[in-house]
């Protein structure tokens, strides 16, 4: 699944140019898969499948399986609408450089909603 | 060309609140029973502008709504550039019961949302004579703090755009999209550290959940009205309040969400045109 978001992003003009101070290296933990996302200018250079021997990252963004198919659904259930939902509930861990998350919030949130059906929720 | 103009009226009040001098902007549509409203934290009173431009309210009631101090087109107090903003419950009590008085309004009817959600609980434990009834929307006990608070006030983080993006999930999934990022707008328009100031008194200072079951919906009426949506203020936590408080009435509203009267104002109504009838039927 996570193969589309290079494309789903870098192909999305206005969400690029609102990254474009964002470069960066974010591993995605989907349970117990995870991906390590390339981040330059605001466009996707790679997205990497582990698993990883020593993955060097600057976020992550860490929830259980069932949590991001939720968080992917065309119409999320309530609770599982939003990033800020998922770590209220306790269910999306973020760590490390929490200041790269929150001064590009808007961006991580429509970048990740990336993956829902095509015309779902933003 | 042509042109339109809403039935609102803006003019600024000038008076004295905690001892110091305050010009706030207030605005206010219709006739008939004065209704109150109150915007959420780090918003203004624009979140109200579709109830006052809406027939079936102003036909029957005074819409009014004020910014509060810090927020929208009211200034904060002189001397503010070098104080940190922080709402308190007392001074939130003083603040209402003080613009009511000079406005003139006998025994408005209350709503307020989020954060005056909150304090409509506070009111209809203090000061329930005061109001005709109390609509409470997005309206919880408590919320403890499930980010850090620091990130929407710092120079590292634009807070326009933080606030906003702290919030955008908290819109409903059917909120229009003029809806949606007009209410988003307003959130990215407050000033530094005013969004923060504000759940100092949401998170913190106005925890009611030992007192909220002494509210005695008999001595004014009490509707409580959330959105499915609202993670901050969970349907679950509403209907906590309600039921601990025996005769009031609470309305869980489908697919809305944190903002119900500004992000999605049509779907609103269908829930709180029937609230103001009984109100007025009372």
């Amino acid at each position: 699944m996570l193969e589309t978001l290079k494309a789903r992003v870098n192909g999305d003009e206005a969400l690029v140019r609102r990254g474009r101070y964002l470069t960066t290296t974010v591993l995605l933990e989907v349970g117990p898969n995870a991906w390590l996302i390339a981040i330059s200018e605001g466009r996707i250079v790679s997205a990497t499948p582990g698993p990883f021997v020593m993955p060097s990252w600057a976020l992550a963004l860490r929830a259980s399986e069932a949590e991001w198919q939720k968080f992917w659904l065309s119409r999320p259930p309530p609770g599982s609408n939003d990033l800020m939902a998922l770590i209220k509930r306790r269910e999306l861990k973020a760590e490390g450089d929490i200041q790269i998350f929150m001064a590009n919030l808007r961006y991580f949130k429509e970048a990740l909603a990336k993956l829902r059906p095509e015309g779902a929720l933003r | 060309m042509t042109v339109t103009f809403e039935p609102i009226t803006g003019r600024y009040m000038h008076l004295d609140l905690f001892g110091r001098h305050h010009r706030l902007y207030v605005e206010e549509a219709g006739n008939g029973t004065p209704l109150l409203c109150l915007h959420t934290a780090g918003a203004d009173g624009r979140q109200y502008r579709a109830l006052m431009n809406d027939a079936r309210i102003t036909r029957s009631h005074r819409v009014i709504a004020f910014d509060m101090p810090w927020h929208g087109k009211s200034s904060p107090p002189s001397g503010w550039h070098n104080e940190e903003y922080r709402l308190t419950s007392a001074q939130y009590t003083t603040m209402i019961l003080e613009i009511m008085a000079a406005l003139g309004l006998d025994r408005p009817i209350l709503i307020g949302c989020s954060i005056g959600g909150r304090i409509a609980l506070h009111l209809a434990l203090e000061h329930p004579e005061a109001f005709r009834a109390i609509i409470g929307l997005q309206a919880g006990a408590h919320v403890d703090p499930y980010y850090d608070l620091k990130f929407l006030h710092r120079p590292d983080v634009h807070g326009g755009e933080v606030c906003a993006a702290v919030v955008s999930g908290l819109v409903g999934p059917d909120a229009p999209d003029d809806g949606r990022w007009e209410t988003l707008w307003h959130y990215m328009q407050g000033g530094p550290g005013v969004f923060k100031g504000d759940l100092h008194f949401y998170k913190l200072d106005g925890d009611i959940r030992g007192r909220v079951a002494r509210i005695d919906p008999s001595r004014c009426p009490l509707f409580l009205l959330s959105g499915e949506y609202d993670y901050s203020c969970t349907p679950e936590e509403t209907l906590g309040v309600a039921t601990s408080i025996p005769g009031c009435e609470v309305t869980i509203m489908k697919g809305l969400g944190h903002f119900p009267m500004s992000e999605n104002p049509a779907e609103f109504l269908k829930h709180l045109l029937p609230a103001l009838e009984k109100i007025g039927k009372t």
